[in-house]
């Protein structure tokens, strides 16, 4: 058993480091988040932009556990999930910016960020879209005989949508090594869950489709990383998909043309209360596993990557507008 | 024709169905995918007796569930597998088209280069059999329109038979639309079967007066009408275009530049269909060399009727194109 998987069961230095890293990665996501905020405003990030703050413990929690040869499937709010699998902050900024070294030339954008190395396919814009593909990893995968699995992130907002029953439906059919992760921020953008969802409990519609699922806290980052790592065991040791429903919210609107009009300040204040990162600082305290130190060290080191990618990005170079063409067919064959 | 060569006759359902065995022989990534592909044996039988013959594991079942199985189909071939997904008919592939259209077609794209996603989306299309409205559309044309697919349209035995290798050895999404009213139609190919490619158009019928520009079943209504309009001292350059995207513009410009008429015979609706791409680009590449105007043959604008004369009347027939023929050479 590794070192992630205990947790905080004992307090070695390996485990404080596995600690430390979670804390580390929830800040980068919050502080380059910020950053793209205000990079928004500066108009050097345009097009549709979603941000992450207050749900960096759902994907940080869950990559923790997950191998490298696992595929990801994101939905347009990525960039948390892009940070903590370990795409390059610079190459993502330069994204944002649209620029030749963004990590996919500058022609995704935010809302489509995929990466070779880290097994990342999106940043998917369109609502449950994505699920099929996560099965269809997972069957590919299962043919293959490898034990990767695919993990699928979507919004409370994808549960309606007809690709997520028969995506559950078929996962099941197939025993495909697929976890279904979704993200439950109670606003399918400016719709309350209670409008969206004739049954809110959403982990109950995996006992229609036959598939183990539960319902996790998602301000926890331990909370998540122990619920998916039960999960992902029970995946990898070939007993099928699994959906879990992990409750959350952002703290930011929807994106950047939202004027919140659907929720009420007292709801986000309330929320933010419950913000995971303070509340993994104090958890680490209360147990002395984290110092004043480490702490100013941990945020001094995310914002110094932060302002590394901003400068990579800055620096990034435009496409030449001769490409435009490309990438609409494969430049070469294959085998 | 060199007479040793030993030659087999089927027809184009067997001829898809021995390519799709080809595949499986071929390549242990391949397998096949769709509704009733595997213990019915597919909706036109075109996969009857696969089951058996490569088991469960070739042969998948799934249930209609259109949008997923095609996903499911587009993300296997991005891991590294080479999945033939087979959407019953065109009709129901609109509840696939999330997957065809924003993900199969943009996700090269949209990576950058990174993935590309090389599946094989095969359907059946067209009208003929008065199945009505629903079960009657000719979408190949309308997909043509999708920069980032490839759109092929087998109107012989030979192409049924040899489309589908050159399509999964493609690294992009390619999709086949095999028209119903051909299943049975029948032919002699040799063994080995004919190599063909997927990017050219062919010239079924050399001649001089007009080129008539079709594909799909309305190749063997244009053959028909070339016939008869030989009968009458018009000869008719029939080509069979294969390929809706990419278009073989230099096939089809060279032989508007030799015959300096041409007509377009298709199945699709004529509003913003196929038709009027070729047209345009006929206007666009050998306007000086026209004698006539480009002209149209196409379904009626109306959804398919089920009383057989009126869904005969709807679709593009002989007769109308020998008359329209005959009135564009004078």
């Amino acid at each position: 058993m590794s070192a992630k998987s205990v947790a905080v069961k004992e307090d070695t230095a390996a485990n404080r480091e596995h600690l430390h890293d979670l804390l580390y990665k929830m800040i980068l996501i919050r502080q380059f988040e910020d950053k793209c905020a205000e990079l928004y405003q500066a108009q050097k990030i345009r097009g549709f932009m979603h941000l992450y703050n207050g749900e960096e413990a759902v994907a940080v929690g869950t990559m923790s556990v997950l191998r490298p040869d696992d595929a990801i499937l994101a939905t347009y709010r990525e960039h948390g999930h892009a940070l903590a699998r370990g795409v390059d902050t610079g190459r993502l900024m330069a994204e944002m910016y649209g620029k030749l070294e963004g990590c996919c030339r500058g022609r995704g954008g935010s809302m489509h960020i995929f990466d070779a190395k880290t097994n990342f396919y999106g940043g998917n814009a369109i609502v449950a879209g994505h699920l099929p593909l996560a099965v269809g990893f997972a069957l590919a995968f299962k043919k293959q005989g490898k034990n990767s699995i695919s993990v699928c992130f979507f919004g409370d907002g994808a549960v309606p949508e007809g690709e997520f029953h028969e995506s559950m439906n078929l996962a099941a059919l197939l025993q495909v090594p697929v976890l279904f992760l979704c993200e439950n921020n109670l606003y399918c953008m400016g719709s309350a869950i209670k409008y969206t969802n004739s049954n809110t409990n959403l982990w109950e519609k995996g006992a229609a489709y036959n598939v183990p699922a539960e319902r996790v806290d998602g301000m926890d980052v331990l909370a998540v990383e122990a619920a998916v790592g039960k999960a992902v065991e029970h995946i990898r040791s070939g007993k099928g998909p699994y959906f879990l429903e992990v409750m959350t919210f952002r703290f930011r609107p929807h994106s950047m043309f939202d004027a919140e009009l659907y929720r009420t300040k007292a709801e986000v204040e309330d929320w933010k209360k419950r913000d995971p990162i303070p509340a993994f600082v104090s958890y680490l305290k209360e147990r002395s596993l984290i110092t004043a130190d480490d702490l100013v060290n941990i945020e001094h080191k995310a914002a110094a990557e932060v302002q590394k990618a901003v400068d990579f990005a800055e620096a990034g170079t435009w496409e030449p507008v001769e490409e435009l063409t490309r990438f609409v067919y494969s430049e070469r064959r294959q085998s | 024709m060199n007479a040793t060569l030993e030659m087999v006759h089927l027809n184009y359902r067997e001829a898809v169905r021995d390519a799709i065995r080809e595949a499986l022989n071929r390549d242990e990534r391949c397998f096949l995918i769709g509704a009733d592909v595997g213990h019915y044996g597919g909706c036109f039988a075109v996969s009857k007796g696969l089951l058996k013959e490569y088991g469960p594991e070739r042969i998948l079942d799934v249930p209609l569930s259109e949008s997923t199985y095609t996903g499911i189909g587009l993300a296997a071939a991005m891991a590294g597998m080479r999945p033939i997904v087979e959407v019953m008919t065109c009709n129901f592939s609109l509840l696939a088209l999330d997957q065809i259209m924003n993900n199969a077609a943009t996700i090269l794209h949209m990576s950058g280069g990174l993935f590309n996603t090389p599946v094989v989306i095969r359907m059946a299309t067209g009208a003929g059999r008065q199945l009505g409205a629903q079960h009657a559309h000719s979408l190949e044309g309308w997909y043509a329109h999708i920069p980032g697919i490839k759109v092929l349209a087998p109107g012989t035995v030979e192409d049924a038979r040899g489309m589908l290798w050159p399509a999964l050895e493609d690294p992009d999404p390619v999709l086949i639309f095999e028209h119903q009213i051909l299943y049975n139609l029948e032919g002699d190919l040799s063994v080995p079967p004919p190599v063909v490619d997927i990017e050219h158009a062919r010239i079924d019928r050399e001649g001089s007066d007009v080129t008539i520009l079709t594909y799909g079943a309305c190749l063997h209504k244009s053959l028909d009408a070339a016939r008869i309009l030989a009968e009458k001292g018009i000869q008719a350059e029939v080509i069979d275009l294969r390929s809706l995207r990419p278009l073989d513009n230099e096939t089809i410009m060279r032989s508007v530049a030799k015959t300096h008429r041409a007509l377009i015979v298709d199945e699709g609706w004529r509003t913003g269909g196929i038709s009027a791409e070729i047209s345009a680009r006929i206007m666009e590449n050998v306007f000086y060399e026209l004698d006539a105007p480009v002209e149209r043959l196409c379904s009626a604008e109306v959804p398919m009727p089920y009383s057989r004369h009126m869904e005969q009347a709807a679709l593009p027939q002989p007769e109308g194109i020998v008359a329209l023929v005959e009135r564009m050479v004078f």
